[in-house]
This record gives C-alpha cells, sequence and structure tokens, in this order.
C-alpha cells in the first residue's frame, strides 16, 4: 500500500471527501453480512459469497468500501460488518437503509434477499425476528437492542471493519488529529480524568490518574500497551471491539502516546482471537499507508509504532506485570508491586496499560468532550459498558449499556429472560474473579456500576455476565470456576499455587456429597488467607466464587454435606435397594432404619422409602442375606 | 545443520534472532511443525543465545505450547463458562470415550485426533461450541460431535 502520507490539510479533504462519499453510500441499498467469530462460525462467509454471486448473476455492480462519484453504474453495496451483537440469532444479515435486520440467515436464502427484500423492497416475514406473536422486522425496534446504548459498539456492525475510508467518514481520527494539534499531554491527561473514564478491564481505576502518573515520570522511553487478554471465560466484549472497530482502539492507544511522550505501543491478544490479531494488524497496515501511524506523524515530530503480540494461552497474562514479562518473551508472571506498571512497566519503562474498551472509549470522550460522556450512566461511573450475556438467558450476545443499568433490565428487558420457561437463579459477573448475585430483589435492582457490584462482593471485572437458571447447581459452579483458577494458577506464590489446590480438593469433595460442615468453614479461613496473601489479582480474587455462593447460596452448600443429596446434582435422590430375590421378609432392616423409612410385612419383600431414607446404611450392613446394595455412587 | 531444522532456522532469522520475539518465534515453528521437539528448542536457545532451561520453561509455561506430537486433527471442546452451563463436559465426555483416551493420554490410538479443552473461544452466543483444526462448530451436542469425528474418520479412510 503505497500512497501519500496525510498532512493536517490533507487529512481535511481526505475527511471531507470522505463524508461525502458516505452520504452518497447511504443513499443506495447496503447489505452488511455479521463478520463476527460467532457468526463465521454459523457460515455467514458462504453468504457473503452467495449474496455477491447473486448480484452477478443480475448484472449488479457492488461496491467494495464506500461510494464515490466515479462509481456511477454501481447500485449496491454488500459489506462485511463487525459483530451485531445478537449473537444468539445469528447469522445476521443487515439492510440498509431499509434498516431491516434478518436472523437465522441461511446461504440458501440469498437469492430470495435479493430478489425480494433488495430489489422489491418486500420484507421477508420468515427471517425477521419474532417474539410473543410480534414481528421486529427493523433492528432499532427489536427489543434486545432497543434499551441498549451504543456507543463504543455504535460502528461495530455498521462499519466495514477493515475500512478505514469508513471509519473517518464517521469521525475516525479527528479526535487524534485534535490531540496531536491543540492539545497539551497535560490537557489530554485531564480531560480523561475529568471525563471520570475508569478502566473496563475489571479493577475500575480511574484511567485519567494512570497516564497523568506516566506521563510525569522522568524517562526517554515510554510504552502504552493495549490488554486484549481477554481470557475470563464467558467473555468476548474486546473481540468484539478489536473485530469490529479497530481503528477505535489504535485511536485511543495513540492519543495515550501523545498524553504521556510516548513513541510506542503494544496490543497483547489471546491466541483464540485470530480474527481479532488479523483485523488488528490490517488496520495498522492501513493506518500506516495513510501515515497516521509511523514516523512524524502528518509532519509533526510525534511519532508511534504499534505493534501485535500474540497470547500463548495462559490467563495469568490478563494481569498487567505478567502481561509485559509476556510481551518481553518470558514466563508470564506476575511481580510484586510497587513500584507499579506505570513507574515501571514494560522492559521497565514507565507504561500505560489499559484494556481494549477503555482505549476504545478514549476518542468518543476527545470528540465529544467531557459532559456529553458524563451525561451517560452514574456520577461514580461515567459512560457505557458493554457486556457479554450469556448463559441460560434467551437473547445471548454483546450488549452496551449506560454504567448504573439494573440486573433486572438486562436479564429480562435485553436477555428476554430465561430459556426454556425456567426459572432465574443467579448471574455471574466478573468471571473466575467475579461473586455470583443472587435472584433476590436487592440484587435484581442492583445498578451495574464499579462500586455497587463492589458492595456485594462481585465485580465488574471485563463484563462477562453469565446468567444461571434453576437447573444450575451454585456448589458445582463455584468449583468449576477453582478449578479454572486453579489450572490458570501461574505458581509463583505459595497461597495461589497450594491454597487453591487444598480449596478444590474440598469443593471436589463437598460436590461428590462426601464432605462435612467442617470443610465450609475450612473454604472460608481459606478463602480469606488466600484473597489477603496472594501476590496478585488472580490469587487475590480467586476466591470470589467460593465466598459469594457461600454466602447468598448457603443451602446449596448444606445439601450437599449434611443431606448428602443435592437437588440439582443427583436428580435420584441416592438411597439402598432390596433385592426382590434375595430379601426373606425378616424385618431386621426395617427394626435398624433410623428413619423409618423401611416397610414391609414379616416374610414379605420389604421396600424403601427414598424420600425418607437418609442413605445412612445400616440397613445395609444389618441384612443377613446380603439383599440390601448399598447405594451407586454419583 | 539437518533439513528438518532448516524451516525453525529460518524463522528464527526472520525475527533478528531477538530473544524479545521468543514467544513468536515459537508459536511460528510450533504451526509450521505442529509441536516443538527437544532439537528444535535447542536450536532456539542456540541461535537466540539464551540458556536451554530458559526456552524450556517459556515453552513450559504456556498451554498452546506442545512438547509432543499432536494428532492430525486437534478438536477442542470449550470449557468456557457460557459453554459449561450449557452443559459442554458431556460433550468433552463422550469424545474421551468415542476416542479410547485415559489418563494423560490426549491424542487417539491411531495418531488422526488429539483432544483438548479451551478456556473460552468468545463464541459464547453459539455454546457449547467446539473447533475441528481451528473451525467453530456452534451448538455442539454430544452425538453431533461423535458424527463429525466419524465423518473426518471416514474421509481419513477414503484417503488412506
Amino acid at each position: 500500500m503505497n500512497r501519500t502520507k496525510l498532512t493536517r490539510e490533507s487529512f481535511h479533504v481526505f475527511q471531507a471527501n470522505a463524508r461525502n462519499a458516505l452520504k452518497q453510500s447511504e443513499q443506495v441499498t447496503s447489505v452488511l453480512i455479521c463478520a463476527g467469530t460467532g457468526c463465521i462460525a454459523g457460515g455467514s462467509m458462504k453468504i457473503y459469497e452467495n449474496i455477491k454471486a447473486e448480484c452477478e448473476k443480475r448484472g449488479l455492480a457492488v461496491y467494495v468500501g464506500l461510494k464515490h462519484d466515479t462509481d456511477e453504474e454501481k447500485s449496491l453495496h454488500v459489506k462485511m460488518s463487525g459483530c451485531h451483537g445478537f449473537c444468539e440469532m445469528g447469522p445476521l444479515v443487515h439492510i440498509e437503509p431499509m434498516g431491516v435486520m434478518y436472523i437465522h440467515v441461511q446461504p440458501e436464502d440469498c437469492h430470495e434477499i435479493i430478489e425480494k427484500t433488495v430489489l422489491g423492497g418486500e420484507i421477508i416475514d420468515r427471517l425477521v425476528y419474532h417474539l410473543d406473536g410480534v414481528a421486529y422486522p427493523r433492528q432499532e425496534d427489536i427489543p434486545f437492542y432497543k434499551r441498549q446504548h451504543r456507543v463504543v459498539l455504535e460502528n461495530c456492525g455498521r462499519s466495514d471493519a477493515e475500512d478505514i475510508e469508513e471509519y473517518i467518514a464517521k469521525g475516525g481520527y479527528e479526535a487524534f488529529e485534535k490531540a496531536l494539534f491543540e492539545m497539551t499531554g497535560e490537557e489530554i491527561c485531564k480531560t480523561v480524568i475529568d471525563s471520570g473514564l475508569r478502566g473496563r478491564g475489571g479493577g475500575g481505576f480511574p484511567a485519567g490518574r494512570k497516564w497523568e502518573g506516566a506521563r510525569k515520570q522522568n524517562a526517554p522511553q515510554k510504552y502504552i500497551v493495549c490488554n486484549g487478554d481477554e481470557g475470563d471465560p464467558g467473555a468476548f466484549m474486546d473481540r468484539s471491539v478489536m473485530e469490529g472497530n479497530p481503528h477505535s482502539v489504535l485511536e485511543g492507544m495513540m492519543i495515550a502516546g501523545l498524553a504521556v511522550g510516548s513513541d510506542s505501543g503494544y496490543i497483547y491478544v489471546r491466541a483464540e482471537y485470530p480474527l481479532a490479531v488479523n483485523r488488528l494488524k490490517t488496520a495498522i497496515a492501513k493506518a500506516e499507508a495513510y501515515g497516521l501511524l509511523g514516523d512524524h506523524i502528518m509532519g509533526t515530530d510525534f511519532s508511534f509504532h504499534i505493534h501485535v503480540n500474540k497470547g500463548a494461552g495462559a490467563f495469568v497474562c490478563g494481569e498487567g506485570s505478567a502481561l509485559t514479562a509476556s510481551i518481553e518473551g518470558n514466563r508470564g508472571m506476575p511481580r510484586v508491586k510497587p513500584p507499579r506498571t506505570i513507574e515501571h512497566g514494560l522492559w521497565a519503562e514507565p507504561t500505560v496499560l489499559n484494556n481494549v474498551e477503555t482505549f476504545a472509549n478514549v476518542p468518543l470522550i476527545v470528540r465529544n468532550g467531557v459532559d456529553w460522556y458524563r451525561s451517560i450512566g452514574t456520577k461514580n461511573s461515567p459512560g457505557t459498558k458493554a457486556f457479554a450475556l450469556t448463559g441460560n438467558v434467551e437473547n445471548t450476545g454483546l450488549i452496551e449499556v449506560p454504567m448504573g443499568t439494573t440486573i433486572r433490565e438486562v436479564v429480562f428487558d435485553i436477555g428476554g429472560g430465561i430459556r426454556n420457561g425456567k426459572k432465574f437463579k443467579a448471574v455471574q459477573i466478573g468471571g473466575p474473579s467475579g461473586g455470583a448475585t443472587t435472584a433476590s430483589r436487592e440484587h435484581l435492582d442492583l445498578p451495574l456500576d464499579f462500586d455497587s457490584l463492589k458492595s456485594i462482593g462481585a465485580m465488574i471485572g471485563s463484563g462477562g455476565l453469565v446468567v444461571m437458571d434453576e437447573d444450575t447447581c451454585m456448589v458445582e459452579t463455584a468449583r468449576f470456576f477453582m478449578e479454572f483458577t486453579q489450572k490458570e494458577s501461574c505458581g509463583k506464590c505459595v497461597p495461589c499455587r497450594e491454597g487453591t489446590k487444598r480449596m478444590l480438593e474440598i469443593l471436589n469433595r463437598i460436590v461428590d456429597n462426601k464432605g462435612t460442615l467442617e470443610d465450609l468453614d475450612l473454604l472460608e479461613e481459606l478463602a480469606d488467607t488466600i484473597s489477603h496473601t496472594a501476590l496478585c489479582g488472580l490469587g487475590q480474587s480467586a476466591c470470589k466464587p467460593v465466598q459469594s455462593t457461600l454466602k447468598y447460596f448457603r443451602e446449596e452448600y448444606l445439601a450437599h454435606v449434611v443431606d448428602h443429596h443435592c437437588p440439582i446434582c443427583n436428580k435420584e435422590k441416592p438411597h439402598p435397594t432390596i433385592d426382590a430375590d434375595k430379601c426373606k421378609g425378616c424385618g431386621k432392616c426395617r427394626k435398624n432404619c433410623p428413619m423409618e423409612a423401611i416397610s414391609g410385612a414379616p416374610k414379605q419383600v420389604h421396600i424403601i422409602d427414598s424420600e425418607k431414607c437418609i442413605n445412612c446404611g445400616a440397613c445395609v450392613t444389618n441384612c443377613p442375606f446380603g439383599a440390601i446394595a448399598a447405594a451407586k455412587e454419583g | 545443520m539437518s533439513n528438518e531444522l532448516s524451516r525453525a532456522s529460518e524463522i528464527i532469522e526472520s525475527y533478528d534472532c531477538d530473544q524479545s520475539n521468543l514467544i513468536a518465534i515459537m508459536q511460528e515453528i510450533q504451526a509450521a511443525y505442529k509441536y516443538l521437539s527437544e532439537e528444535v528448542l535447542t536450536l532456539i536457545a542456540e541461535k537466540l543465545n539464551i540458556g536451554t532451561a530458559k526456552v524450556y520453561s517459556v515453552a513450559t509455561f504456556y498451554e498452546n505450547f506442545s512438547l509432543e506430537a499432536k494428532g492430525r486433527h486437534v478438536i477442542k471442546v470449550c470449557a468456557g463458562t457460557a459453554c459449561h452451563v450449557r452443559k459442554s463436559q458431556p460433550i468433552y465426555d463422550a469424545i474421551y470415550e468415542y476416542l479410547g483416551l485415559s489418563g494423560k493420554k490426549k491424542t487417539s490410538a491411531d495418531g488422526l485426533f488429539t483432544l483438548e479443552t479451551v478456556a473460552c473461544l468468545g463464541a459464547c452466543g453459539l455454546s457449547p461450541v467446539m473447533t475441528i483444526d481451528g473451525e467453530v462448530h456452534a451448538k455442539m451436542t454430544p452425538e453431533a460431535a461423535l458424527a463429525l469425528l466419524e465423518e473426518i474418520r471416514g474421509k481419513e479412510a477414503a484417503e488412506a
């Protein structure tokens, strides 16, 4: 890609032309095919090919990129977009300017879509989203979208992620240009501080204060690092932003570079996100070709380079110091803090480390201003938050809501309630580092923001929201998370390495109905010790799922350790069984049963009432004929 | 140097033998060779001028690196939270049994399949999911998963 590098003046010209092209493009029909990971897995690439083939058959010329004056003869826009968010209904096809959204589209539907909708303006009812008998042909009317407020994700799903011209037409790189020519580093930091932007990676630390701290460091070399190691199982917000709007991440990092005086940025992406890696690399190459990245950007003294590093499968690398160690080519192990990353980060230099969504917020703040940003969300948690809504909920997908939206709105209004008519039990927020909230009224009406969640022992984490129904055993869920953290423990510090192992053993025992009441105390004690003494965030928060389930779902633990029977895990209550062929009807079992659960007339075959039986085994040992078999394990 | 290592050597040199690229180098070599052999690890250490112990420590730290040859097809069952609550474990168990695996043995006796889990593929909307050679298969059931493996086995047998 060889083209003239943009200067400030030519950027303005380019921007004006791009806007004009965008306006023209909006006049023609556009078919947007979702090319997020979810829809691609559902076959959206085949749909893209088929739509193009259908157009060719009819002699319809198709655009790639925006419509320009020279493209008079072309009449249809077909593009692959980022994630639309409604993953449950994928593959998704969007038709503009009609605003129609088709769900569960199959490759064989393409012919009809072109024929009826694109050429005929007719809506195909079969492909439209229906709820309670009502059809919702337009995306904006669908309840899943209606309650959302898309700011960071606005262009995901509407734009061609690989098209830099479209990004610029929609205001992209305008914030960077403003920061580059009109703002000092101090002013940028102040803007970010005033906006109240808090880190979207979990902790919620004010981003601007981090930047200001790094800015004040006196060092010739500083680094900007973007944490795209979205390891929480059940979370995919950052993946969607990197895939669907990669330029917004680059722009945020470039502004951070300007603010703190850094010329080098790294994006660390999970190895499991190959598409995100490709889209980021394409975006970097395009920005470099336009002279928006590289040396002497827009003819100034500011230079900035961005590198993409692929993770290698270690959850702990989501922790700041482990992540920088991994970029350096080492084992991804955290170190003792202080010194903090802003003083001693990548290659021991001052480093600003934020997550993908945080960086993607920055251009919007600089462009639209602090007041605009503060008008969304709550006082202490301004802005929006993207969540990955998953689990036993009707509408799984990627959502973005203002901070402070309640769990009830998210699960029931946007999520459409629980699948298969089951009852809601809990929401797990923040992945293995978070807690479970309950179905209780106060929790359902709890606003989703940093401070409210902390108050009940959960955290926003990176934004994974896993909804659980009545068929989910919370003890088993806690065990599942402990197994995950235990496996991912890097082994550096004893509390996490040994402690999580012991906790997992106890939880396994409890789930197998072999635990005791003392085990619950031991779990609490261990959890307390580990959370106070572990070296890094992974260990310190590893016990949160156990602590919160012990607090809010204690009765489920008691079912396992007192009744030795969980109504969810063990559908059939285990009890001994009497072999009718061997039973002589002596009545010894009946007399020895402490629960009076065995009945039967003398010399008749006896039976055990499973409801009363506590599976103590007294009948098994007392039967003189060996006619009673102990309960099967499990 | 043997021919077998020349590709690895090229890869290392393409990164200017810079040790900060250790992870990227190992990723690319593993993509080419499917795993990291002892010879390859030694070569990396020599070329980057670092200890073999250091190379080994990094190779064993990250889940994605394999020091053993894998089967021709790699199956990854997602064990993320969303897949877990939508019952991914029975899928893993079914495949495990189908391939006749036991204990630490994760590759089938015929060398055709290696079974792994992955923490989260980020395709939670399609859960439970699994991948075969990187291709995502959505909304799996134990039956559907086994049918896919049967299909691959059939294809392989036809080609053999």
